[in-house]
């Protein structure tokens, strides 16, 4: 994966470039919003990462230009700025997703990873496999190895969220997000006893666990049999 | 005297002076010509009628007659004039001693006012003005009947005067109210420029003078009293919130650098460290999470209310927050209950109001775990009197009555909770979220009656009205 960091802070892109090269990341950095828009144009990335505040050209006004210019390579923004009018302004004017700083660094590349890999994953499917667990998003079932599991609906909602991103790390507030549709800190451990219990569901009675927890970022649905 | 030039008032009376004092020369002018006109009339018709009877006393008894009436008439004060001239226009008899040549020549009204001289008058040499009518009668003389046109004259003059008075009589009034309001206006002005220096100058508590006459200079000052007492409040608010920065941020932060220190000085193997720098970062998520909460606190305080404002279904809320939270309050081993009446609209900030809700779930969790027998939590939804409440009641050791103000407030926390885990800000942000809501909130004992864990119950309460 290729990604666009713009950030006028040398010091936060430096840490950024390092952590990112190190999780297999591809990057290249700008350090203002006008040589970020040069950039973005000019190459193919698979997401942007965008400061909102940066010296020439903000991040809002950076991705408009971006989006007008009919390019629509998924964008996260950072901001120092983390209020709830903030987030919506920032989406509205074309962002994919809202990060208010300060962050997690395995907050922000779980984000970066569903946003790039969102391309391919097509919202079409119907029916979302990982191993021998199967969700059918039509008739709102679960199957695991042909044999169904009665859920709830929010457990249904937060089981295909899991499965839609299969393969990839998403974060408590990812799922918060996704899943409940609320912005805020929750402080306690909710989204872990949401997650539990669910797991409890689809791997009481069967051999093979296909959801991992993530130390210090977040749940991973695999397939572990698979590799 | 230029400053005062300088005002309004002095300004619109100058022009009002202007206009009433055109406006009373023209009534002037218009009155007196008209009334000069009808006297002329009056003055003609009367020599007329004279003449008339004259003519009809010469028929009736001669030149003696016509004499006699006219030597009696020519007696009488403020006399008319007569003249009875030959043919060729001798005087022959009459009250008046000299005349303006070439009158008596042309029968009829005098063209133009002509000058005379009575006999009385002898002593005098002042030549005073007349109109009169001549005509022949049958014998061939010549009889002139006038009047004297000092009374018109005199009645100009007084006109005229009327007019110098009433236009001196406006001047001074003009420049009385001039003066009065100009200067009224200007020490109002003054005091208000004044109080705004002093506020300028750092004092906010300054208000601007109101008269209490309800003019137009009170509504101003009233509004900008209105916007200063705006001002200062938030001004209150941004102290505040840095001196509890400076306050409770501090001490999380001398924490933090402690453990760092403690870590550097005492780290054997990277496991130690490990632990070390973990614990740190836990530490500086609580830090952000104060501060968030803190920027939001401040931010809903200030009514910079946010964008998203519209009708939402507390209903679903109400329900989504107990969902989320239910887990895990069943996991500390309570008993989550709900009474959650459908289809309750206000309008709101869902995000903003999920959140509210979600603290004082969070904050019923902690206080209700543990406290025994039957701890439970309740949500209830429901409307009474067209207002909407929405509370989470616990089963916990709940708060003395006298405390119930003092923990909406910022960073309190009483020292029975100190050792809970939290920001002490939950309380004032839910406060913050109800006040920008237009409602408020309740506390109060969830079983009153009861010796210990009496439980609390908070309550959001929307206005009535509000979807």
């Amino acid at each position: 994966m290729k990604i666009l960091i713009v950030e006028d802070d040398l010091e936060a892109a430096a840490y950024l470039a390092k952590a990112f090269r190190e999780a297999g990341i591809v990057l290249d950095h700008a350090s203002d919003g006008e040589s970020g828009l040069f950039l973005a144009t000019e190459n193919s990335y698979d997401v942007l990462v965008v400061d909102r505040m940066l010296p020439r050209r903000d991040g809002l006004s950076l991705i408009s230009e971006l989006r007008a210019r009919n390019i629509h390579t998924p964008v996260l923004i950072l901001s120092a700025l983390g209020q709830v009018d903030d987030r919506v302004t920032g989406l509205r004017a074309g962002g994919d997703d809202y990060l208010p700083k300060p962050y997690a660094f395995s907050e922000l590349l779980a984000r970066i990873e569903v946003l790039g890999r969102r391309k391919g994953t097509p919202e079409q499917d119907m029916v979302y496999r990982v191993g021998d667990l199967e969700l059918d998003r039509l008739s709102h079932t679960v199957k695991r190895a042909g044999r169904e599991i009665p859920l709830q609906p929010r457990e249904f909602r937060l089981l295909e969220y899991l499965m839609k991103n299969a393969g990839q790390v998403v974060t408590r507030t990812m799922l918060l997000e996704n899943v409940w549709d609320y912005h805020f800190d929750p402080q306690t451990n909710v989204i872990d006893v949401h997650v539990s219990r669910l797991r409890s569901k689809i791997e009481k009675d069967f051999d093979q666990p296909l959801l991992r927890t993530v130390r210090g970022a977040g749940y991973m649905m695999k397939d572990e049999a698979a590799g | 005297m230029t400053a005062l030039y300088r005002t309004t008032a002095v300004r619109l009376s100058a022009l009002y002076l202007l206009l009433f004092a055109l406006c009373a020369a023209f009534l002037v002018f218009y009155v007196s010509s008209m009334s000069e006109g009808l006297l002329a009339q009056q003055m003609r018709d009367a020599v007329t009628t004279e003449v008339a009877g004259i003519e009809n006393i010469f028929d009736k008894n001669g030149m003696n007659g016509l004499l006699r009436t006219l030597e009696r008439r020519s007696r009488q004060p403020g006399a008319n004039l007569y003249i009875i001239a030959s043919p060729t226009g001798e005087v022959l008899a009459g009250n008046v001693l000299a005349l303006q040549p070439g009158v008596l020549d042309n029968e009829g009204w005098t063209e133009t006012p002509f000058r005379y001289q009575r006999f009385l008058e002898e002593g005098s040499r002042e030549r005073h003005m007349a109109r009169a009518q001549v005509v022949v009668l049958p014998n061939g003389l010549r009889l002139l009947v006038g009047r004297d046109l000092g009374e018109p004259e005199h009645f100009r003059v007084l006109v005229r005067q009327a007019l110098m008075v009433a236009l001196g009589v406006m001047g001074v009034g003009a420049l009385v109210i001039w003066y009065l309001i100009g200067r009224n206006a200007l020490k109002r002005m003054d005091r208000m420029s004044g109080a705004s220096q002093r506020i300028m100058a750092g004092d906010l508590s300054q208000r601007l003078p109101a008269s209490g006459s309800g003019d137009e200079f009170d509504r101003l000052s009233e509004s900008l009293n209105t916007m200063l007492g705006r001002i200062e409040k938030l001004d209150e608010g941004l102290k505040q919130v840095s001196d509890n920065i400076a306050h409770d941020l501090k001490t999380p932060l001398t924490r933090l650098r402690n453990k760092a220190e403690a870590a550097l000085g005492g780290g054997e193997t990277p496991a130690d460290y490990r632990a070390a720098l973990e614990e740190v970062i836990g530490e500086s998520d609580q830090l952000i999470r104060t501060f968030n909460a803190l920027l939001m606190i401040s931010r809903v305080e200030a009514g910079q209310a946010p964008a998203e404002m519209s009708p939402i279904d507390l209903s679903d809320i109400a329900r989504d927050g107990v969902e989320l939270y239910e887990p895990v309050a069943e996991d500390c081993g309570l008993r989550v209950t709900c009474d959650i009446a459908d289809g309750i609209l206000v309008r709101g900030n869902r995000e903003l109001v999920g959140q509210a809700l979600g603290n004082l779930i969070d904050n019923a969790i902690k206080y209700a775990e543990g406290s025994g027998g039957e701890a439970e939590i309740r949500v209830t939804l429901g409307r009474d009197d067209g207002a909407v409440s929405l509370s989470v009641s616990d089963s916990g050791p709940g708060i003395p009555d006298d405390k119930r103000e003092e923990v909406v407030k910022r960073f309190v926390r009483l020292d029975e909770s100190r050792s809970k885990p939290g920001t002490g800000l939950g309380l004032s942000l839910v406060g913050a979220v109800m006040e920008m809501h237009g409602g408020h909130l309740e506390l109060e004992a969830s079983h009153p009656a009861r010796e210990n864990n009496r439980g609390l119950t908070v309550r959001m309460v929307f206005p009535a009205g509000a979807d």
